[in-house]
Order: structure tokens, then sequence, then C-alpha cells
């Protein structure tokens, strides 16, 4: 277990000023635009000291991947993201050996006759070194030399197995390599995982992390965000917008709109130069927020109910 | 601190979370991590080590409450309110001495946004005014709960704020003012008044929790408290509340199960040996079966034909069940269902014309012909209308689902109809909501349709309905 006091591991952004606090925190991810709520950045204060991975779950268009994408800017680190999906193997998400460029070597090594023991043995040690070796990107951010930020993102795509592959990089911030012996993390990452929620994660993942459920935001904390993100609409739209998806919300959707649809339809609302809100011009825009054919349906008939 | 963990664990684990050391482990760092937390900040720290599973933070708040933000709030009674917080009317009244009506006044106010007085602390001056709490009445949280909102009236105020919001009479909070559609603006204002009802009704829920903690001791309070987790709520005993949790989990639920029986489709490879295939490979070795070769499996998508019991006993337990069904459509060749009472009638089409499954399952209860005689479930009899009716829905291929409790209100059973259509079927299940210590008493049924059947499954709740279907493709 590496435990906050590990000498062998550098705290990450412990320098930091940002992240001395939960309370810094918000504000820090405030100055690199995201909003955070008390709870998200309590859980990345937590994720930095405790030097745990978090498991971020929700619905999509929540600002998951965001978060991580707003640490790394803070901290002023780089960004080292896999993208997960069905297949995901070893070789795409830890490490590869360089197949071609081994051959190369022992072709330009090529033995003369009668070559001895001694040679190919020093040649097999060549060859399975560090030189040759393809970092994927869970093994660059354990050997990367400065404190990074990893995202693995939509960790549900993968099987079970390739779950499993990930362990021990979470737990122990660490990969084994058969031919080559243990790479251990110079500095631990701050590992952010991200979940659709479609398959349930095991509990051997689910154990070695923090988490953290983002929901839709609450009423205030979204209308900040459309004020954030979309500053041209002004305070009493952006209110009226917030309550408005809100309430759509409620309805018995297929797919709830989600944050990034809420800004898409106030960029709208700017362009179209609507001042306030009425069941026409939403009924109108209705298409930016809902993408299904039955709760477009269902919503414009609420509308419509309001204004007779 | 360590202490306190530790018996917070323990009754997280007694309240069904899965809470290993790990967990307990982590939130003790946590808190030596944030030394200086207020009650938010611990609570996210304790989240974040405790609930892995979002349908478990319900009951991992309800421990907190009681565990952790014991403190009661400063006696209301004794402060002022907050500057300007009593709103236009309670104002005027010395602060510390609000009486009922005031107190009406200022609920009103808040709830209608035209004040900005804090819910939680018109939650601790409802509960103060109203509950009359006696700490050695041996009388549970709910009572006490009674008790305010009855005193509040909140029931009463909200649906008056409604009343008034439809006429026009009420002004609208300022945040609202500007809408100039009068119809958009009063449905807003109907849901902003609707949700600060819901949120004063959890914090009055939450003090009294903090107060009789306070003075029973956080442990015995939480027992008390204790709720099922929505996978475990009986599906015969659900309360409203319980229903619309149960329904929003149902979607997840289906989107995991689906996913999960497709990978298992794709990936289930490894079938029995194909002994030919091997012993003709292992000519080119020398007869020597080096590579053993194996069938792939054919995986074959069931065809369903489900038979739901839709009588009130059972109804719930009969929606959830379609529900599920029809949302796992893609994983079925074939989906043909059947509701019946005493009568039957196909509801295949139904689901067929309806935009969403939830708007079919409210169809089913309103135009399917289930009832030809007196409207009390008859097992005998709708089987045997089936077999007269609908006798070829059932082939070699189909699986047959009968959703019900076997409760035949003393009609004649005929389980050789059904044990007609078992042969008939490739498989014949029986999902029954009862537990199973009830099968067979009474006019219960099950005895005698059982040995037709392939399984009789008890399926109580969530949990067990999701463990049939992921074994059924």
């Amino acid at each position: 277990m590496s435990a906050a006091g590990d000498p062998l591991v550098r705290t990450r952004f412990s320098d930091a000023p940002s992240f001395s606090s939960p309370s810094a925190l918000v504000d820090g991810l405030r100055s690199v635009g995201y909003l955070a709520d008390e709870q998200i950045a309590t859980v990345l204060y937590l994720a930095n000291q405790l030097h745990k991975p978090v498991l971020v779950e929700g619905p999509a268009g929540t600002g998951k991947t965001e978060l991580a994408k707003s640490a790394a800017a803070l901290a002023g680190s780089r960004l080292i993201r896999l993208q997960c999906y069905e297949g995901l193997d070893e070789s795409k998400a830890l490490y590869e050996w360089n197949y071609r460029k081994q051959l190369l070597r022992i072709q330009a090594d090529r033995p003369a006759e009668g070559a001895t023991d001694g040679r190919w043995r020093s040649l097999e040690a060549d060859l399975f070194s560090e030189e040759f070796l393809l970092a994927r990107p869970l093994l660059e951010a354990i050997s990367a030399s400065e404190p990074v930020v990893l995202l693995i993102d939509e960790v549900d795509r993968v099987e079970l197995e390739t779950e499993a592959l990930m362990l021990e990089v979470l737990a122990e911030y660490q990969v084994s390599i058969p031919e080559l012996g243990t790479v251990r993390a110079r500095s631990t990452p701050l590992v952010v995982l991200t979940s659709n929620d479609t398959r349930e994660l095991s509990e051997a993942l689910k154990r070695r992390c923090l988490y953290l459920h983002l929901d839709y935001p609450s009423l205030e904390r979204e209308r900040a965000i459309v004020l954030e993100r979309v500053p041209e609409i002004g305070e009493a739209l952006a209110g009226e917008v917030a309550r408005m998806v809100a309430s759509l919300r409620k309805l018995e959707l297929e797919k709830r709109p989600s944050v990034s649809e809420t800004l898409d339809w106030a960029r709208t609302l700017v362009l179209l130069e609507v001042e306030h809100l009425s069941s026409e011009i939403t009924t109108a825009t209705l298409s930016l927020l809902l993408k299904h054919r039955h709760d477009l349906e269902l919503a414009a008939r609420e509308l419509a109910g309001e204004r007779a | 601190m360590i202490g306190t963990l530790t018996a917070f664990s323990d009754e997280l684990r007694r309240a069904g979370l899965p809470v290993s050391l790990t967990e307990t482990l982590d939130a003790v760092r946590a808190t030596e991590a944030l030394p200086l937390a207020g009650p938010e900040v611990l609570r996210a720290a304790l989240a974040a080590s405790f609930v892995k599973d979002v349908t478990h933070q319900r009951a991992f708040d309800t421990v907190f409450e009681v565990f952790f933000a014991k403190a009661p709030a400063p006696a209301p009674l004794a402060e002022p309110a907050e500057p300007g917080g009593g709103g236009e009317r309670g104002g005027g009244d010395p602060p510390g001495e609000l009486d009922a009506a005031s107190l009406a006044a200022a609920l009103a106010d808040a709830l209608s946004g035209r004040s900005d007085l804090d819910l939680t602390r018109l939650a601790a001056l409802a509960v103060e005014r109203f509950a009359g709490l006696e700490p050695n009445r041996p009388v549970g949280l709910s009572y006490y709960l009674y008790r305010v909102l009855r005193g509040l009236d909140l029931d009463g105020t909200v649906t008056g704020l409604l009343e008034q919001v439809r006429a026009g009479t009420i002004e609208s909070p300022p945040e609202l003012d500007q809408i100039e559609d009068l119809g958009l603006r009063r449905r807003l204002q109907r849901e902003a008044v609707a949700d600060r009802a819901q949120v004063l009704r959890h914090s009055i829920e939450a003090e009294l929790a903090r107060r009789l903690a306070a003075v029973r001791g956080a442990v015995p309070v939480a027992r008390s408290l204790r709720r099922n987790l929505v996978e475990d709520i009986d599906f015969m005993h659900a309360s409203r509340t319980d229903l619309g949790a149960m329904r929003r989990s149902l979607a997840p639920l289906a989107r995991v199960l689906a996913a999960r029986l497709a990978r298992r489709r794709r990936l289930g490879r490894q079938g029995a040996l194909d002994f030919r295939s091997t012993i003709r490979r292992s000519l080119s070795t020398g007869g020597v079966p080096v590579s053993p070769r194996f069938r792939l499996p054919r995986h074959t998508k069931p065809e369903l034909v489900v038979l739901a019991d839709v009588s009130g006993s059972v109804a719930a337990f009969a929606r959830f069940t379609l529900h599920l069904v029809y949302a796992l459509g893609s994983q079925f060749s074939a989906v043909r269902s059947f509701a019946f009472i005493d009568g039957i009638d196909e509801v295949s089409r139904i689901f067929a014309q309806s935009s969403s499954i939830t708007e079919a399952i409210e169809r089913v209860e309103t135009e399917a012909a289930v009832v030809a005689a007196d409207g009390h479930s008859d097992y005998g009899g709708a089987f045997s209308r089936f077999a007269a009716r609908y006798l070829d829905a059932v082939t070699a291929r189909s699986t047959v689902l009968v959703l019900g409790d076997g409760r035949g209100n003393y009609h004649p059973a005929h389980p050789e109809v059904l044990a007609g259509l078992a042969r008939r079927a490739r498989r014949l299940y029986w999902l029954n909501p009862e537990p199973r210590a009830y099968w067979g008493s009474g006019d219960s049924l099950i005895a005698q349709y059982e040995p037709s059947c392939d399984a009789v499954v008890e399926c109580r709740n969530l949990r067990q309905l999701e463990r049939f279907v992921s074994e059924l493709s």
C-alpha cells in the first residue's frame, strides 16, 4: 500500500497552493473554468492526499472528463488519456515490445559464423531493455518524471479481464514487465476514471478507488455554469434556462438533457436574441435539448398544454 | 473518531451496503486528511470512501445524519431569525416568538420563493414548535414526522399555493418575474414550489433524526430508520415513494442487463468438444490430438411468451417484470405478452403501438380486456381461455413466463392445461412474488402447478428479478 507517508513516492501537487484544501480547490477549478461544488472538490482533494484514484460515475454530459482536464490545467501538468473501448488489451493500455526495432537490432548485429553463447546472451539482455519498449498510456503515466494527471475514460467499456490489468497500476502505481522487472512510479499520477454506468464495475476496482457520483447539477450550480460558459446570456435568462431544463428532466424521458446540451441551448438563445423564455421559443428549439423522437413529442405536448 | 467510524461502518453494513475493511481504512485516512472539515465536506469525504454505488446514497445519508450531524441546530427560539428572514409578514413579530400564524406565513413565503429564509432553518423551527419530542417515549421518527407535517400543514399549504399559482393571484419569485409567457411561468413556478416542499420535508426528517439521535444515541435511531435498499424492496409491500425509486432504477438496470446478456452471447465461445473434428485434425500430427477442437455453441435468442396476472395484489410485480422484459427486447427474438385476471387478452400490440414502455404499461391496465367475470384472479380459467384462443403462440422454441402469486380465489386450478402448455413450450417458468414460505397456504395453487413448471422462482424484489432475467437467455 502506498501510504501517504511513503518516502519513495513524492506527494503529487502537494506544493501547488490550489491543492491545499477543498475550498482552495473550488476556487482554483473556478479559475480554469470548472465550477465544482464542495463534494467534487473534497473528493479530488482526498485523491491527491491519499494517493487514490477517483472513479467518477454519472450520466453522460455532466462533466466527468472535463473534471480531469480541468485538474490537469490547474496543476499545470500533462494530461495522459487512455480512451477505453471493447477489445482494449495490454499492448494498447500498458506497453508493447517494439518488435520491428528488435528485429533490426538483431540484423544489424548478425553474429559471424560460430557465434558464441556469450554474444547471444548480451544481445538478448539488450533486446529486452527499455530502449525497445513502447510505453502506452498507463506505463507512460507511471514513468513520467513529473506528476501527471491520468484520465482513464469510459472504463465500463472494457471487459472484466482488461479491467483486472489496471488494478496493479491503480493500487501500487507500478507495472510488472516479465522480461524487465517491475517499473515503479517515480511520482504518483493523479488518476481519474470515468464510467457511464453501462456495466457494473468489479468490486476489486471499486475498492481501490474513491467514488464520486456526478449527477445533473443543482439549479443554482447549473445557472452558474451557464453564466460562466455563456456570459452574454445575462442573469435573468440563465436562471430561466436552468429552471426550464430542470423541469424537462423531470419528465419520463429516454435521454434527459445533459449540461453540455443546456449550454448549446443557451448559446442558441443568445444567437436568436431571446430575452425571456416562452413556450413557443422553447418548443421551437427543443431539438437542441432532446434527441429522441418520443422525448420531443412528449415535451412538446407538455409545453402545448401550458399554452392552452 | 476511529471508534465512531467503526460503529458507523458497522451500521452501514447492517443497512446492506458492501463495506469492507478497505473502505473503513480509507474513511479513517480521509478524516485524518481533513481535520477541520465542516459537515458537508465530511459527508463528501465519507461518501467517497463508503458509497460505491449511487443507489446506496440514500441509505448512507440517513445513517450519516444520525451519526455525524448530531449537534442539534442552535435552539431556534432563542435566536433571532436571519435578517429579513421571516418574510414581509413574519418580519414584524419578535423573531424569537414565532407563533403558529407567523410560522405558516413564513412557510408560504419560503415555499413560493419570496423570502430567502433558509429551508433547513425553517425545518428546525417547525420541529421545535410542533414535534413535542419526548425522549423516553418509545415511538419512532415517523410519528414525530407526522406530527410536524400536520402541525405545519405542509400538504395544505402546498395545495393552496399551487391553486394560487394556477389562478394567478400570487406574485412570482423574482427570477421568474420576467417571463411574459404566463403558461410557462406558472408551470415553472409550480415546480419551484413542489421542489422546495420536497427539500423541506427532507430537512424536517433530517432534523428529527439528529435530535432523536442526540437523546437516544446514534445506533438505536439508525436501527429504527433502517430502510431497504431499492433492490431489496418487496414488490408486494412497496409504498408509493418506493415504487418511484424502483421505477427510476429500472432503466439503468435494463441497460446493464442488456449489455451483460449481449456480451455473454458474444464471448461464450467455449462449447463442447467436437470429437470428429479433433480426430480429423490429429491425423496431421500422427494421430496425437495436439489441439482439441470445440463446437461453437449455438446461442439462440429465446422467444418469450409472458402471461402476467395484473390483478391488484400483484400488479406492481407484473408491471416491473413486463417493463424489464420489453426494455430487454433486443435480447429476445420475439416477445408476446398476455395479461389476465380472470379473462385473458393479448397486450403485445399495445407495446408495439406505444411510444414508450411506461405509456404501454399504463395502457395495459386500462385497455386490455382482462376481466371476464368478477375481477378476481382465476388462474385455471385464464389458462383454459389462453389454451383455447392463443395456443399457437406457444411453440417448441418459446420460453413461457407466468407472473403471479398463484392465488386463485378458490376457483378450480386446471393444472392439466398448464401441463399441456409446458409440453408444447421449450421451457416454462413461474415467477412468484410471494415469499416461499407462503406457497401452498390458503388459496395458493402453486403446489398444483409446480410439477408442470421447469422451475418456480421466488421473485420478491428487483435483485431476484435481475438474477432470474440474467440467467434466462
